[in-house]
């Protein structure tokens, strides 16, 4: 009987440490990123031109890019994400293409985005030809979120109880107007928290836009769509890893991650909170 | 009978739904295209089960061996780090901690997930790495053993929200039917209730194995880079990620050089689709739902 | 002399193998209120969804008969399915107001046919929300969230809503069996003030319910219509000894 109770509390003692130990890795990171970031991080920081081959100055263009690249991301993949969950909850027929697009969903949300890196390289750079841009960044990211929203839309409108449109239909709507009235508001909050989550994704993503939208360096901001772009995830990787001066660039690129990890952290928070809301407000 | 607008709402949400399946045909019609060719000049043997990765010498080889271990390698530590770290966590969540902790612990993982993996390769980089270093005596800490660790630490959080989910579904019952039986909490998780979500947590850490094989900037970043068959948890290793990332700016498009990096990542799809597969069929189920 | 609404004849209905409705006939006359009772399973509700059509909804639903809605055959081919649950309002078991504001649940049949300019559609919000007496309590907060109010106000803002299509025939199913006594009341009164202007069809677990609002009953059971007549008359000297055991709660 002490044996098993031993055993018990030991068992008990080692699961607590494996959430101990994944607490404590979070902690010692935000902790370092803050400490180190925070040194390099002011107003001008974010909001001047890098200076002397990226041994000083901020880091905006890059800010710009990230944002100019995520936006057009999710401007493109949002409303694809949404007509294709509608298709699937809503039309669903025939089954077995229904099934097939849900092999294809999953497929994409389960390949490295190194992949969609090359993918966009080989079709928008090349066969394209638009060339190393702003705009084959975005589809290629585009591509990226796709899934997620296609998931989180599609769980959000099975989300949606069958007597909201049973109610719509009985008063004669179509199925059209009951997806666009009432379906889809019903579920908008939960459709556009998983859109912001997706948001937070892409923002932070390297290695799709390496070969298709980034570059290292660039004086001016992007002023069209074909132009190349700095991006904040590209900028840490090339501030450690190229330029000789790593005593000096270290620290900018503690400082870009940091501003990096806010913007994507407090999207999560927004979506969180709009979670929480949710959740504590529905009536149904 | 239908209306035009109906009709056309209809067929617009249909050819979105294409639309997905045209662009996975996509992917690997690209991946195909410009990696096939290679088989031309290397042969598919010579390419897999060799290790001699010279893509630039005057004499190129293109045995991807040494790189298709290094993935491997690098995934198999992450997996002993981030099974453990995610599958305790989400137990202890699901099974032990108070409503309040599970409140708390469950949107701190779901952090974890959020971080960008550049600034997980940067902390690696510049933090983990120089320390691992110091502590071991080591020439350099960029290693398969710093790169296990940040790979292990972000699939934590897949592996934990999956097997949580799953353990969270095995009824009451069944703990209900073991307590009253007199087993101890542990012995009540342990034979009772992970058995009975078994399915949902092996799939929860072949997701996990997708993830981390087909992680780039962290290995690109922290695992050290030589092309060669690690000798040991500190030896610095190439995954077949970070030789696309790396590689890819140096060649022409079209060469040999070029194929040869498409020829990895048709591997590399391979190896993440035919998991993703077995995870979504057998252990999940959810394709089919 | 009664004119009849509603008349099926021959109705037979399937979901897969389950022959669910066998050889129904059935009239509704004009601006009465017509029950349906019968225990669980006897196919009353999917009787009544057969009147808007709200079975198509159904996957392996198979109809054969036919449904008159006055002149009109609703299970003809070129039939417009929109059209007819416009002119057939239809009230749930569940209060189900959708999740926007009252007068946007009131306005939006209206809205989706598009056939009213913005001030026709204040004034027929108001006599809707009139009609259904909901009006009083609400017109001071037309535009907060129909989910603020009760359930017999939701249920009432659901008949509202019904009412704004200006329906030939209003279907209710088991209206009342989520809501309080008093709730019930009211809307049992309601419905006797709505008979004046359009025919009710209600279906009703409730007996005492039946006998209290309703002009004909019709009694069904294991998917037949057993009986169908006037209230009192079914009430009082029922025809079929399953109506009287029925009656007198023998099963049920």
């Amino acid at each position: 009987m002490n044996r098993r109770k031993l055993q018990n509390y030991l068992g008990l003692g080692v699961l607590g440490l494996f959430l101990f130990i994944t607490f404590a890795f979070l902690i010692i990171f935000l902790v370092r990123m803050f400490y180190m970031g925070s040194s390099v991080l002011s107003l001008e920081f974010v909001t001047t031109n890098p200076r002397n081959a990226m041994t000083e100055g901020g880091i905006f263009p890059a800010v710009v890019g990230t944002f100019w690249l995520t936006t057009l991301a999710i401007l493109v993949a949002t409303p694809m994400g949404v007509l294709t969950a509608v298709y699937l909850t809503s039309y669903g027929r025939p089954m077995w293409f229904v099934r097939l697009v849900k092999i294809a969903i999953n497929t994409l949300a389960g390949t490295p985005s190194i992949i969609f890196g090359l993918f966009g390289m080989a079709i928008f750079v090349n066969l394209m030809r638009l060339n190393i841009s702003l705009i084959s960044g975005a589809l290629t990211l585009a591509i990226l979120a796709l899934p997620m929203i296609i998931n989180a839309t599609e769980e959000a409108l099975r989300g949606v109880p069958s007597d909201f449109s049973e109610a719509s239909l009985a008063l004669g709507a179509t199925k059209r107007q009951t997806i666009l009235r009432v379906m889809i508001p019903t579920a908008l909050p939960n459709i556009l928290t998983g859109t912001i989550i997706s948001i937070g994704r892409i923002a932070g993503e390297t290695a799709p836009i390496m070969f298709t939208a980034a570059t290292f360096y660039s004086r001016r901001l992007p002023e069209s769509l074909s132009d190349e772009v700095m991006a904040l995830p590209y900028h840490i990787y090339a501030l450690m890893t190229e330029g000789t001066h790593s005593a000096s660039q270290v620290p900018i690129a503690y400082g870009t991650a940091l501003i990096l990890l806010l913007m994507v952290l407090s999207i999560s928070g927004v979506a969180v909170f709009i979670r929480f809301n949710i959740r504590r407000n529905r009536k149904w | 009978m239908k209306s035009f607008k109906e009709k056309s709402f209809q067929s617009i949400t249909y050819i979105t739904s294409l639309f997905t399946i045209v662009i996975l045909m996509g992917i690997i019609y690209s991946l195909f295209r410009e990696g096939l060719p290679l088989f031309k000049t290397v042969s598919v043997k010579e390419f897999l089960f060799t290790q001699n990765w010279y893509p630039t010498h005057s004499e190129p080889e293109f045995g991807a061996w040494a790189l298709i271990a290094g993935s491997f390698y690098v995934t198999l530590g992450a997996l002993l780090i981030g099974v453990p770290l995610g599958l305790g966590s989400a137990i202890f969540v699901s099974e032990v901690a108070s409503p309040k902790l599970k409140e708390i612990a469950k949107p701190v993982i779901e952090l974890l997930a959020g971080i960008p993996s550049v600034v997980y390769g940067l902390f690696g980089m510049a933090f983990l790495a120089p320390l691992i270093r110091q502590w071991f005596n080591l020439n350099t800490g960029l290693n398969v053993f710093s790169a296990s660790v940040i790979l292990g630490v972000m699939i934590v959080p897949i592996i934990a929200s999956m097997s949580e989910d799953a353990l969270s579904n095995v009824p009451k019952s069944i703990r209900e039917a073991a307590l009253a039986l007199g087993s101890t909490k542990v012995e009540c998780i342990f034979r009772a209730v992970i058995p009975s979500a078994k399915s949902g947590i092996i799939g929860s850490i072949l997701l996990g194995f997708g993830r981390a094989i087909g992680e780039t900037m962290v290995v690109l970043m922290v695992a050290g880079g030589s092309a060669q068959i690690p000798k040991g948890i500190f030896s610095s290793v190439r995954p077949m990620t970070s030789t696309i990332a790396a590689e890819m700016g140096e060649t022409v498009m079209g060469d040999l050089h070029y194929q040869s990096l498409f020829a990895l990542a048709m591997v590399l799809f391979i190896i993440t689709f035919v998991t993703n597969l077995i995870t979504e069929l057998v252990f999940l189920k959810r394709s089919f739902r | 002399m009664v004119n009849t609404r509603i008349s099926t004849s021959g109705l037979n209905l399937w979901f897969g193998k389950n022959h669910v409705l066998q050889d129904v006939n059935l009239s509704v006359h004009e601006k009465k209120v017509t029950a349906m009772i019968g225990p669980s399973g006897c196919g009353k509700s999917t009787l009544l969804r057969c009147f808007n059509r709200m079975n198509d909804l159904i996957p392996e639903t198979r109809i054969e008969g036919t449904i008159m809605l006055g002149e009109q055959d609703i299970y003809a081919p070129k039939a417009d399915v929109t059209r007819i649950r416009a002119k057939v309002g239809m009230v749930f078991q569940k209060p189900n107001p959708f999740p926007k504001s009252i007068f946007n649940n009131v306005a939006y049949g209206l809205v989706i046919q598009g056939k009213y300019s913005k001030c026709d559609l204040h004034g027929r919000v108001e006599e809707s929300l009139k009609a259904a007496w909901l009006w009083d309590e609400v017109k001071d907060r037309l535009h907060s969230s129909a989910m603020s109010l009760s359930g017999g106000q939701q249920q009432r803002l659901c008949i509202a809503r019904a009412l704004a299509n200006s329906p030939e025939v209003l279907l209710l199913d088991e209206p009342t069996s989520a809501l309080d006594p008093q709730s019930t009341a009211k809307i049992e009164e309601l419905c006797l003030e709505l008979k004046k202007s359009v025919s009710i069809l209600i279906v009703t677990h409730n007996i005492a319910q039946a006998g209290r609002i309703s002009d004909y009953t019709a009694f069904m059971y294991l998917g037949q219509m057993v009986e169908f007549g006037k209230t009192d008359q079914v009430f009082t000297v029922p025809n079929d000894k399953r109506t009287e055991e029925y009656l007198t709660g023998v099963f049920g």
